[in-house]
């Protein structure tokens, strides 16, 4: 490299010592140097100590035996699967509460946002109080608020509340019935996919003829009509195929039906509800931030308030909004991690466990921090895409 | 969270402090002039402060055993609580200098975690504890089935539970928590029917509970629970320490050597109590071993023989009231033995 900047000399630079462009090399070099050295001198540190130590290191230990149950899991476990299936189990259970507070708190952040933005004084306050009670309390203390506040103080299984639909609450979690899916039951599912796709098409064909021609199409209870109808009728069609497992009072708990946890259902509460008072900032600031000309301008075109919001304030605010919501999905993801205090088997609870029953402390931590690592570069991919699709796109 | 921050701590000890963990434990804990001992968060009768914010129990006793044979003085011991899943790595790294925290003896802990426990300072076992006032009816372990059971993570009980469940083709719910004090809340919350632990562990809870009475232990003992303090490996000198202040404590009971009279003691004319006191003339036990001689004498004097720290700690002393049982010495019908000091 040197000597080739050398032969390209160029004679107002002087001496090549003072060349910015052979400087800015050479430093850059050196960086890289002095950071590959200190990695490796790490990584040399810690094999060399775990020898001394008599540790057995090496990601062998995943293929063994774990032998500890999980209390809730997406895909088959047992005590008898290893302990790669363990971290597994524990991954997706954080996906699971990742995905599912990000759009709860979505949902709640757009409301409570907007509300701030009401003229109604009343809803106006309430959504100030929500921010401001949740935004200021650490994100543990909310979820020991759900856990041991709400939760835990609802009646044992022998007195479970009843709610509609065979549907029941007490301390050990919500209860309602699990469908059973008979034979023929896949046409039900071939009908909601068909009636997916042609409220799709009936929107874009409703747009359309918008664009064409003005006129307005009632897109919204078309496509309720078809994807619900359509499903109800091949229900119908297929013979009734679907029954219902009820949850049923036995010796300890409620058996049968779906059971949801006290532990997810306070992290996911917590989670929603305290990223929430964030989201509906940031959504506050985002319609702020558009002029108001723009609402003027489109009062001025006859549209009413709905529309206004709807068409033209928040398709502009969500330029704003986007790139710091991706921050709050993140930090969601990760403060998924405080489910360790309730119990919650997420990934750093199972991964801890691993980690203690085979004593792999470096291996297990590492694990760890590239699992929620990749979680957060992905969801960081999957809002750039979106606000790419956002951006303005300049004519 | 804190398990991560010791887990990083621990990666990153393990990888920058060459010298910390290293050979001669006996050396840095002179230098430093105290013993980092690793106890539990608070188990009452093994190692639970008081309220004037001591640390009590059979564990916090024997590290203040292994200080008064090392400084002559019992109180140079500062104890560091770990969680279950903090413990091993605690050790591992260098943070403190024993384990001695109800932690069950296994060859996996022997070998791959790269410890050495010293000994069985308690025959344990794992047992149920059920709410007989919620439950009536349920009088064995074998009618659990169904049950929703509290359990503290990353020990061996988690893993005998599910065994035990497996092999009687019973099911259950398991409720994992990662400190002793979330399980106790949760199983008092009545978010679990079941609490299982080591069955010593269960009555010390019970004691802590909201209406201890309506709380009964269940006759099964589903394990072998064998509690011991644990040091690092490669470490041979202080492993010996640890090891023979364990048996001393056996050997004084043995000898009917008290706190109260280890001093007429050392006068004696039994031979045995002569050498196991340090009171032969010339007598190299207790320097060979890196220690003084009178180092049974100071044992003795800071804690007390075995039995008598049994008895303050978990026997008809404390408000546990467990019964000596298997832990009783040999010569009364249980396994406390030990080698002889000469």
């Amino acid at each position: 490299m040197a000597s080739q900047e050398i032969l390209r000399e160029e004679p107002s630079r002087g001496s090549f010592i003072n060349d910015p462009k052979i400087r800015g090399i050479f430093f850059q070099a050196v960086v890289v140097i002095v950071l590959v050295a200190l990695v490796w001198w790490i990584a040399q540190n810690v094999i060399a100590n775990l020898t001394r130590l008599r540790i057995a290191s090496g990601f062998g230990f995943l293929n063994s035996r774990a032998g500890f149950d999980i209390s809730e899991s997406a895909i088959a476990y047992s005590s008898d699967s290893t302990y790669g299936r363990a971290i597994l189990v524990g991954f997706l259970n954080t996906v699971i509460v990742a995905v599912a507070g990000i759009i709860t708190a979505t949902l709640i952040g757009f409301i409570i946002g907007i509300g701030r933005l009401s003229h109604n004084w009343l809803i106006r306050k309430i959504c100030t109080v929500y921010v401001e009670v949740f935004r200021n309390i650490p994100p543990l203390l909310v979820i020991f608020f759900w856990y041991s506040g709400v939760l835990a103080v609802l009646p044992p299984p022998r007195e479970s509340i009843n709610l509609p639909f065979n549907s029941f609450l007490n301390q050990r979690g919500f209860y309602f019935p699990r469908a059973v899916w008979g034979d023929g039951s896949w046409l039900i599912l071939v009908a909601l996919l068909l009636g997916i796709a042609m409220a799709w098409f009936v929107a874009r064909k409703a747009r359309q003829r918008q664009m064409a021609t003005g006129q307005q199409f009632p897109v919204f209870w078309t496509s309720t009509a078809l994807i619900i109808g359509l499903p109800v009728l091949a229900y119908a069609l297929s013979g009734f195929p679907l029954s219902f497992d009820y949850p049923k009072q036995s010796t300890f708990n409620l058996t049968g039906g779906f059971q949801v946890r006290p532990e997810f259902l306070s992290l996911y509460l917590a989670l929603s509800c305290y990223t929430a008072a964030f989201i509906a900032e940031i959504v506050r600031a985002g319609i702020r931030g558009v002029n108001k000309g723009q609402t003027e301008a489109a009062a001025a075109l006859g549209l009413r308030a709905g529309p206004i919001l709807r068409l033209v304030v928040i398709p502009q605010a969500m330029r704003i909004v986007i790139p710091p919501l991706t921050s709050q999905y993140l930090n969601l993801t990760k403060n998924s991690s405080l489910a360790i205090a309730i119990g919650y088997p997420d990934l750093t609870a199972i991964a801890g466990t691993v980690l203690n029953q085979t004593g792999q402390a470096v291996e297990g931590v590492v694990i760890m921090m590239a699992v929620y690592l990749a979680l957060s570069l992905l969801t960081s991919a999957i809002m750039n895409v979106v606000n790419a699709k956002m951006a303005l796109v300049e004519r | 969270m804190k398990h991560i921050a010791i887990g990083i701590l621990g990666a990153a000890a393990l990888g920058l402090v060459a010298s910390a963990a290293s050979a001669a434990t006996l050396d840095d804990v002179k230098a430093k002039g105290f013993i980092q001992c690793g106890v539990s968060t608070g188990l009452a009768g093994f190692s639970a402060p008081d309220d004037k914010g001591d640390w009590q129990g059979i564990d916090a006793d024997f590290c203040r055993a292994v200080a008064a044979a090392v400084f002559g003085d019992g109180t140079k011991v500062k104890f560091t609580p770990l969680s279950a899943k903090e413990r091993f790595t605690a050790l591992q790294s260098g943070e403190v200098d024993i384990l001695s925290r109800n932690t069950t003896w296994t060859i996996n802990r022997d070998t791959a975690l790269g410890l050495n426990f010293v000994g069985v300072t308690y025959y344990d076992g794992q047992g149920f504890m059920i709410n007989a006032k919620k439950l009536p009816g349920v009088n064995s372990a074998l009618q659990l089935s169904g049950a929703a059971v509290c359990v503290q993570s990353g020990t061996t009980t988690e893993l005998n539970l599910a065994d035990y469940f497996k092999s009687n083709k019973m099911e259950y719910n398991p409720v994992v928590f990662e400190k002793l004090e979330e399980v106790n809340a949760a199983y008092d919350a009545g978010r679990c029917d079941v609490y299982t632990t080591d069955q010593s562990g269960l009555y010390g809870i019970r004691l802590t509970l909201g209406s201890p009475a309506d709380h009964v232990v269940l006759p099964e003992i589903i394990s072998k629970e064998p509690l011991g303090p644990a040091v690092r490996q490669g470490d041979d000198q202080w492993y010996h320490i640890v090891k023979w202040t364990y048996f001393a404590l056996l050997q004084a009971e043995e000898l009917g050597i008290t706190k109260a009279n280890v001093e007429e003691m050392k006068t004696s004319d039994n031979p045995e109590i002569k050498r196991v006191l340090g009171q032969e003339p010339d007598t190299k036990i207790g320097t060979d071993l890196g220690v003084s001689n009178d180092w049974v004498v100071n044992i003795v004097k800071a804690v007390g023989n075995y039995g008598e720290m049994f008895e303050r700690n978990v026997g008809s002393g404390s408000p546990l009231k467990i019964a000596r049982g298997i832990n009783a010495l040999w010569t009364k019908g249980g396994l406390q033995y030990a080698p002889p000091i000469r």
